[in-house]
C-alpha cells in the first residue's frame, strides 16, 4: 500500500501535470511546485475523495492569515501527509466510524 | 430565460436537499439576437451558455444546501459537453447533483437534457465565499422567490 505523501503526490502529479518525480516530501506545494488556489481545489478534492475526509483548507488559511501557523506546517507535502493521517485517524475514532 | 440579464433558469421543478439534488427549467428564447450570429441559417444555443445554465442550476442547488449562508462562485469546468444542437424555443430541463463539499469549494455534476435527449454535461467546481455585498443577498432572495425556490425546503432541519 503506497504511503500518504505518494498518494497526493500522485494526485498533485496528475493534477497540476507537474512531473511526478519533481514532487518530493520536503516540496511546498506553493513555494516549490507553483500550485495556485484555483489548482488547490482540484487537489482538495482528490484528496478528500480518496481518504474520505474534508480537508480543514479554510481553517488552515485563517491560522496561516492570524500567525497562528505557517505554510510549512500545510503545504509541505509531507506536513500535509501528516495532517491527512490525522483527519483519518479522526474519522476512524469517531462514534460510528 | 433572460439571456440579457444572465438569468438562465426559470423555474425551480424540484430540490430534494437529503439527495443534495435539484431539477430546473430554463425555457430558450425563440428569438434572441444571439440567434441571428450563432448561426445564420442554423441558429443553435452557444456552448458556453449551456454551460452556464448548468452553473446556475447548480449554483441554486448549493444555495439550498448551504441555507444561503454563502455564495457559490464557479471556478471550474471539467469535462463540459455539448452533446446535441439546443434549437431557439426548446425548453431544457437541467439536473445538478452535489458531488462534493470541501472547505470552501463545492463539486457537482449537472445534466441537460431536452425530453429525455441528453444535451450537455459537465463537472463544475465552486469558490463558497460570504456574500461580498448586501444588495447581492437582497437580489438572491429576490431571484429565488422569482423562480419558486423552495424556501420551506432550507428553514426545516
Amino acid at each position: 500500500m503506497s504511503s500518504t505523501f505518494d498518494q497526493i503526490a500522485n494526485i498533485i502529479a496528475e493534477t497540476c501535470d507537474i512531473p511526478r518525480d519533481t514532487i518530493k516530501p520536503e516540496s511546498h506545494a506553493i513555494d516549490d511546485l507553483g500550485i495556485d488556489s484555483l489548482d488547490f481545489l482540484d487537489i482538495a478534492f482528490a484528496i478528500d475523495k480518496a481518504f474520505g475526509i474534508k480537508m480543514p483548507l479554510e481553517k488552515w488559511t485563517q491560522e496561516v492569515n492570524d500567525g497562528k501557523a505557517t505554510t510549512e506546517q500545510y503545504f509541505v507535502l509531507q506536513n500535509l501527509a501528516d495532517r491527512i493521517d490525522e483527519l483519518v485517524a479522526a474519522k476512524n475514532a469517531a462514534p460510528g466510524a | 430565460m433572460d439571456i440579457d440579464y444572465f438569468r438562465l433558469i426559470d423555474r425551480i421543478v424540484d430540490l430534494d436537499l437529503d439527495e443534495k439534488k435539484i431539477t430546473v427549467e430554463a425555457q430558450v428564447p425563440a428569438v434572441h439576437t444571439i440567434f441571428e450570429g450563432h448561426f445564420p441559417g442554423f441558429p443553435i444555443m452557444p456552448g458556453v451558455l449551456l454551460t452556464e445554465a448548468m452553473a446556475q442550476s447548480s449554483g441554486w442547488l448549493i444555495l439550498g444546501v448551504l441555507k444561503f449562508e454563502r455564495m457559490p462562485f464557479l471556478a471550474i469546468v471539467k469535462e463540459a459537453k455539448m452533446r446535441g444542437f439546443v434549437s431557439p424555443g426548446s425548453l431544457l430541463t437541467i439536473e445538478a447533483k452535489l458531488e462534493h463539499e470541501g472547505s470552501g469549494f463545492a463539486v457537482t455534476k449537472v445534466k441537460g437534457r431536452i425530453g429525455k435527449d441528453l444535451k450537455c454535461s459537465a463537472e463544475l467546481t465552486f469558490g463558497l465565499a460570504p456574500f461580498p455585498d448586501p444588495a447581492l443577498r437582497v437580489h438572491m432572495d429576490a431571484m429565488a422567490n422569482k423562480i419558486g425556490f423552495p424556501l420551506q425546503a432550507i428553514t426545516h432541519d
